[in-house]
């Protein structure tokens, strides 16, 4: 029975968004307390409907019949039963579910061997930030294959919520020092771009607040920490031009390489991402339309439109996409 | 003694203005309630025409979370609030064998206030913008949220919220002391039962929303700092205070539909209520767990493993007197001879939809699997089946049943199998796909998704049910404009009734009883007429009847409220002054004018039971 719900819930939805297609141990985990409380429910639901459907066929008033039935006040061995028989049930439920929380639950230090990271809830993107690494990025989290991570969270607005249903359930970023929320994810096998949603409701882009979880090898992640470190927001090639109008306009609230402010989001790497402010695809025109007016993309988000001309609007889209790691 | 003064009978629009009487405030409440019912459906129907593709641009994102927000604080204030009042108004007090309620005065304010309430809050829409925060309004996002909206949200829930309050005490005080002879508790009928408990969950959960409101509005009008971690507030206070509340207030919503689904079913079974000392139990056990489990829908807010283990715990507990229950109206329809009127077709709709909703209830339950679920579509689709699968389809259940008690007149029953069929369809199609858009990693509350996330039919899907549950709608809407046109009234007992309020003749004596009923059992009139008696044996002689005099008073409180919360929401103190004087104003009158009511002789009274007809 369990491995038969567990197909016919398998291949549902996208396998990079998809709970049904748990990645890694925490959202395998997840899942297994998933099937077996659904197995335990559809159990229930069979023996209601079996007898709902003889009572509604069996007893229906036949034409003609016009005899008072026989007034029943009850049955208490029935009663019993169908008391006892949930209990039981529901104990089968609550020992593994009491498990399974306090063994999901992470305390405020990460443990020997896990990575850490701290993850910053904003309206509407995210900050990640690796403290041992030194790195802050946003939008799109690099993490190795096989890797406990242990993550705490906090937000520095209203409530957001991370969620990457194929590798972890979702915990809540609170604003306030004293109300940080701290969980761990395994990253699982797969070397795959999972997608990660905010869950609670924060603004009017609540819906578009999406980042992604690039899962690597572990050659490749250190690969990627080093560029990272290495990175500085030096133009290439014929972007100069559009590196002067970034720092004059842009540098103070984004940061490239070690230079610049913090209340955006952290541009380092920004030609090697997959999405442009995390839902247009990656590619000049959007990063231009991002620019010419944030607002028509992200509604309520906290970039101004900056007062650039078209030329400087295309100069600085070239500057940023030059952007790459390595 | 009293005055003997007659009273004067009022006409056409004072006469509902100013009534005291149980009956015509069940009707009141029962078409605000309607009212909003629609608005609320509206607004969900913006919402699920903006899903029905992907990146879809028919409201903004703006516009989405007031739609959002108004759905939710809509459907449960200002819908399923009222309606569950209408019928505690229009049945109650005629199954205990009561003339009418306590308190009619405090009836009747507790009307208006609701009523004043919801229109407070529905006016947003005209003057600059509805709340977005949710009906949750968590903080920081709605001390934060810019425009009035919010402050519509609080003054609006404050003012109808009182008025649910002194309702729900005043049947307290109803069903404890107005009782006929012989009405014992555990003769009381199952309706009256749960109506009993949700008044005591009013009692204890209205008071925890009512302090969190005040904080709220003391935040955004006078810029506490409760909620601000910045200066030492914390956010979470919010969401225990409105959880303290909001999980009762689920239970509020729905035990009374689970007493309207036990008088149908046992009607309609024509046996007896199968196991009634555990349905009674089970009502208030449920009532009494409905207080201890807040929590579970705070998991993901990191209170930490044994907080949530314990909360968990607790909330699977719940579903042990809810199955009892359903296999209770299992076992009642067992052996019985189940006739299939619309309102039985309602019950017997309910039943699985609700085992449903209640399963998805359990597996929330696990805080582990929570994380996957909480705030996605599985949410949406679970507490749909739980509120519409629940509570409304009880509620429709009961309408058709107690229609001709509250208008003389039945509903039309083909047209109501229309409904029934296109809304109950409607609506699976609608929500039980939902349950595997929030597995599939669909969040909540959000005004459009991307393609390219295989989440696109599932929604189409779901908005084609939508349109299906409106059209029942719709037709339920027709049917009773078309029952208006009818002075049609077969009998004052159409469904061969079990109880008190179908033993009275039609229409509806404003006294209720000539003679007090003396009840000698479980399904009094039941008891009397299987005895081969016509009617209830009378516990009095024929006597003088004291009635309530009505009163214009309700209504101008409710105003003044009404109007001092736009002076707090403009932050002009002047008319808060003038609103709060006319409220208190109206409070001394009420006060220091003594107000005997009046008696219907008995000359009438025995003139009215000449003409009965049963």
């Amino acid at each position: 029975m369990f491995a038969m719900l567990a197909l016919l819930l398998m291949g549902c939805g996208d396998p990079t968004l998809s709970a049904l297609m748990p990645q890694g141990e925490v959202a395998d985990k997840q899942y297994s307390l998933m099937v077996l409380s659904l197995a335990i429910m559809i159990f229930v639901l069979l023996v209601v409907f079996v007898i709902y459907v003889f009572v509604i066929i069996k007893f229906r008033k036949r034409k003609g019949d016009d005899t008072i039935p026989e007034q029943v006040e009850g049955n208490h061995l029935l009663e019993i039963l169908w008391t006892a028989i949930p209990i039981l049930l529901l104990i089968i439920l609550a020992v593994p579910t009491v498990m399974q929380t306090f063994d999901l639950s992470a305390k405020d230090k990460p443990k020997k061997g896990e990575l850490a990271l701290k993850v910053t809830g904003h309206q509407y993107w995210w900050e990640f930030e690796y403290p041992k690494e030194e790195i802050i990025t946003s939008q799109e989290l690099v993490l190795p294959v096989n890797t406990k991570v242990h993550v705490e969270l906090s937000s520095a607005d209203v409530i957001h919520s991370f969620w990457i249903p194929s590798l972890a359930g979702k915990t809540d970023t609170n604003p306030g020092d004293g109300s940080k929320n701290y969980m761990w994810i395994e990253t699982g096998s797969k070397e795959q771009v999972y997608k990660g949603k905010c869950a609670e409701l924060c603004g009017a882009s609540h819906a578009l607040m999406d980042f992604k979880v690039k899962v690597v090898s572990k050659d490749k992640y250190q690969a990627w920490v080093s560029s990272f470190k290495k990175a500085s927001g030096k133009a290439t090639g014929n972007a100069a031009e559009g590196q002067k109008i970034f720092e004059k306009n842009c540098l103070s609230c984004h940061a490239v390489g070690k230079e610049g402010g913090n209340t955006g989001p952290n541009l380092t790497g920004f030609g090697d991402k997959q999405r442009v402010a995390g839902v247009l695809e990656h590619d000049k025109d959007n990063v231009k339309k991002w620019i010419e007016d944030p607002q028509k993309v992200k509604p309520g988000n906290n970039m101004p439109n900056v007062p650039l001309n078209d030329e400087e609007v295309d100069a600085v889209a070239d500057y940023l996409l030059s952007l790459k790691l390595q | 003694m009293s005055t003997h003064a007659s009273h004067k009978k009022r006409s056409g629009l004072m006469d509902w203005l100013t009534t005291v009487d149980h009956k015509k405030i069940g009707i009141l409440y029962l078409i605000a309630g309607g009212f909003f019912f629609i608005i609320g459906g509206l607004e969900a129907m913006f919402m699920r025409i903006q899903l029905f593709k992907p990146e879809n641009d028919f409201v903004a994102a703006e516009t989405f979370n007031q739609l959002l927000t108004m759905h939710g604080t809509t459907m449960i204030f200002f819908a399923a609030m009222p309606l569950i009042f209408a019928f505690m108004n229009a049945v109650v007090p005629l199954q205990i064998g009561a003339r009418d309620v306590a308190f009619p005065f405090v009836n009747a304010l507790g009307f208006w206030l609701f009523f004043f309430g919801g229109v407070l809050l529905n006016l947003s829409w005209l003057l600059g913008g509805a709340p977005d925060a949710g009906w949750t309004a968590y903080a920081p996002l709605s001390t934060t949220s810019e425009g009035s909206g919010v402050d519509f949200y609080v003054l609006g829930l404050q003012i109808s919220g009182a008025g649910t309050l002194v309702g729900g005490i005043n049947f307290l005080v109803t069903i404890i002391n107005m009782r006929a002879p012989g009405m014992t508790f555990m003769r009381m009928p199952l309706f009256t039962w749960t109506a009993f408990v949700t008044s005591g969950l009013i009692l204890f959960a209205f008071p925890p929303l009512t302090i969190g409101l005040f904080m709220l509005m003391f935040e955004r009008v006078f810029d506490a700092n409760f909620f601000n971690p910045d200066n030492g507030g914390n956010i979470l206070i919010w969401e225990h205070i409105f959880w303290i509340f909001g999980h009762p207030e689920v239970y509020i919503l729905i035990l009374p539909s689970f007493g309207a689904i036990s008088e149908v079913v046992a009607t309609f079974s024509r046996k007896r209520l199968f196991g009634y000392s555990a349905m009674v139990f089970a009502t208030v056990l449920i009532g009494f767990l409905g207080f201890m489990v807040w929590v579970h829908h705070m998991f993901t807010v990191g209170l930490g493993p044994v907080a949530n283990s314990i909360f968990a715990v607790a909330t699977m507990a719940i579903a042990v007197p809810t199955g009892v229950k359903i296999f209770n109206w299992l076992f009642t329809m067992w052996g019985g001879k189940i006739v299939f009127s619309t309102a039985m077709l309602w019950a017997v709709g309910f039943i699985p939809t609700f085992v449903m909703g209640g399963v998805t209830g359990v597996m929330l339950a696990i805080p582990s699997a929570d994380y996957q679920f909480h705030d996605s579509y599985f949410v949406v689709a679970h507490f749909h089946y739980v509120i519409v699968g629940g509570v409304i389809l009880g509620l429709f259940a009961g309408l058709y049943y107690w229609y001709p008690r509250m208008f003389n007149r039945v509903l039309n029953e083909t047209l109501g199998k229309i409904h029934f069929w296109t809304f109950f369809i409607g609506f699976h199609l609608t929500f039980f796909p939902q349950h595997f858009l929030g597995l599939m990693g669909m969040p909540r509350r959000v005004f459009t998704y991307l393609s390219g996330q295989d989440l696109d039919q599932l929604n189409f899907i779901s908005t084609i049910g939508a349109f299906l549950m409106a059209i029942g709608t719709i037709v339920l809407f027709v049917n009773v404009i078309i029952s208006t046109s009818k002075k049609y009234a077969p009998s004052s007992d159409p469904w061969h009734g079990r109880t008190l309020e179908w033993a009275i003749p039609y229409p509806t004596p404003e006294y209720n009883f000539a003679q007090t009923p003396l009840v000698r059992g479980l399904d009094a009139f039941w008891i009397e007429k299987a005895a081969g008696n016509k009617g209830m044996t009378p516990a009095e002689p024929v006597g003088d009847i004291h009635m309530p005099n009505p009163s214009i008073l309700p209504l101008i409180m409710s105003i003044g409220l009404f109007v001092a919360a736009f002076g707090l929401i403009y932050d002009t103190m002047t008319v808060v002054v003038i609103g709060m004087a006319i409220t208190f104003i109206s409070m001394f009158f009420r006060s220091v004018i003594d107000d005997h009511g009046f008696h219907i002789h008995k000359e009438e009274v025995e003139e009215d039971l000449k003409g009965v007809k049963l």
